[in-house]
């Protein structure tokens, strides 16, 4: 009866709050702002971002999970110290995974996967969520919080894509029809501002349909 | 035991690094084959590729064996110090496969002997001599090979890679063929890098067009990418650098 009444408590409303709030009121990129950079980064095609949100999830969910785990054992003067020690070992694991089973897309990444540790999402859950909370619960709201991030990723690459290569997933969608009728894609889309302008615009749709995130 | 005691912290920090340490150790051992087996097919890919055969992951390794016909290391004076040839070592210490290749430029442009890969195959109606090059572009590493045809001076196709070149300008120096379209790579089939006195002058990518000047003939220069001039001006260097050091191999066995 014990274990049928823990199961019962493993999806409470709260708990299932954790996961839903951050993909929409308390969105990590569009409300709290945080891990734009990558946001800007890798969304010029949908795979990479795909992959980067797949990678983030990854590290956040099991990050959270594990600090939860030492949180009564860490020494709080050096918290900060060995959140960032599992969020390295996290990202070499991934780094290394990718690169073992998803070569191409590593190379396209590069870079950024090693970026993943200055991703201020990750560290910002260490701190404000996993180092106070139980790992079950952290570990919803590390899934929460990289769903929130995963969706704008791939809402910002999937238009970028369409309209900086005429492609989504990298099958052509514009047809070559259109193209000799004078359309072109367009090339400033693939630069980083034009990211900005995306993210920005979903900021200003979803504060313009949400009554609890209008400030005054 | 006290958190905040300095004992208790070193104690703690210590047992951490060294657990992460024998996790990540385990997990780059554990990996590292199926990484290396990754390397070697992108190699394969891009040696293939600039031959104008188009292969894949899974049939790299096949396709490579059926269309190589050997490697080779060369020195600067045009000898062949290692021959690879149907999977054995025939001459030499090392394969032309696992040269080191920037490492093996550094040392030619320091003025050593020279040990650089040449790998040469067929198609079963022509030679060709491929060279592999490796360069600066402008934010990174850029690569390629360059496919010669049998008389060792037309180029029969190139393919370049790089790692962080500006996306929509120098990054369209890797842009993959298509059919029906002109990339940069199309723009130096049978350019030649020999002149008609038999002097070396490699390729040149020409910023303006290769039809605004007269200092380069025409059968030596392509167009650059607007927009991307350093780019453009790291792939001539590594276009020079690279096959200068073959200068007299090629010369000789003609």
């Amino acid at each position: 009866m014990a274990a049928q009444q823990e199961r019962e408590a493993w999806f409470s409303p709260k708990n299932i709050k954790l996961l839903t709030n951050p993909i929409n009121v308390d969105n990590p990129i569009t409300k709290q702002v945080l891990g734009i950079c990558s946001a800007l980064a890798v969304t010029v095609k949908l795979e990479p971002a795909i992959v980067m949100s797949l990678s983030v999830m990854a590290v956040v969910a099991l990050g959270n999970f594990v600090i939860a785990l030492m949180r009564n054992s860490i020494p709080s003067r050096i918290r900060i110290i060995v959140q960032l020690v599992v969020i390295a070992a996290l990202v070499i694991l991934v780094d290394q995974v990718l690169k073992a089973f998803a070569y191409d897309v590593s190379k396209q990444l590069s870079v950024f996967v090693g970026l993943i540790i200055t991703n201020c999402i990750i560290m910002g859950r260490f701190e404000a969520f996993a180092m106070q909370n139980k790992p079950w619960p952290s570990l919803l709201d590390g899934f929460g919080n990289a769903f929130g991030y995963a969706w704008i990723l791939v809402v910002v690459a999937f238009f970028r894509e369409l309209f900086g290569s005429g492609a989504v997933m990298g099958v052509q969608i514009i047809p070559e029809s259109v193209y000799e009728m004078g359309y072109m894609n367009n090339g400033l889309v693939i630069l980083p501002p034009m990211a900005l302008f995306a993210v920005a615009s979903i900021i200003w749709i979803q504060r313009s349909r949400n009554k609890e995130l209008i400030e005054d | 035991m006290d958190k905040n005691s300095n004992t208790y912290i070193f104690i703690y920090a210590s047992v951490m690094v060294v657990l992460v340490a024998v996790i990540l150790t385990s997990a780059n051992l554990a990996l590292k084959p199926m990484q290396e087996k990754n390397k070697m097919n992108e190699k394969m890919i891009n040696l293939l590729s600039s031959i104008g055969i188009e292969a894949n992951a899974e049939n790299a390794a096949e396709l490579y064996n059926q269309y190589l016909v050997k490697e080779v290391v060369v020195d600067k004076a045009g000898n062949e110090t290692s021959v690879y040839n149907k999977g054995k070592l025939e001459i030499g210490k090392i394969r032309a496969f696992d040269v080191n290749l920037k490492a093996a430029l550094k040392d030619a442009e320091k003025g050593g002997e020279g040990a650089l890969p040449l790998f040469i195959m067929s198609d079963g109606q022509q030679t060709y001599y491929i060279i592999p090059l490796f360069g600066k572009g402008l934010w990174g590493p850029i690569y390629g090979n360059v496919a010669l045809e049998s008389d060792k001076n037309t180029i029969f196709g190139v393919n370049f890679g790089h790692d962080s070149e500006t996306p929509g300008l120098g990054a369209e120096i890797a842009n993959p063929p298509v059919e029906g379209k002109v990339v940069f790579s199309d723009l130096f089939k049978q350019k030649k890098i020999f002149d008609e006195a038999g002097n070396f002058t490699s390729v040149k990518v020409i910023k303006g067009g290769v039809k605004s000047q007269s200092i380069v003939a025409p059968e030596h220069g392509v167009d650059a990418i607007s927009g991307s001039t350093l780019t453009c001006n790291g792939v001539s260097a590594m276009l020079n650098d690279c096959m200068v050091n073959y200068e007299n191999y090629l010369k000789k066995n003609n």
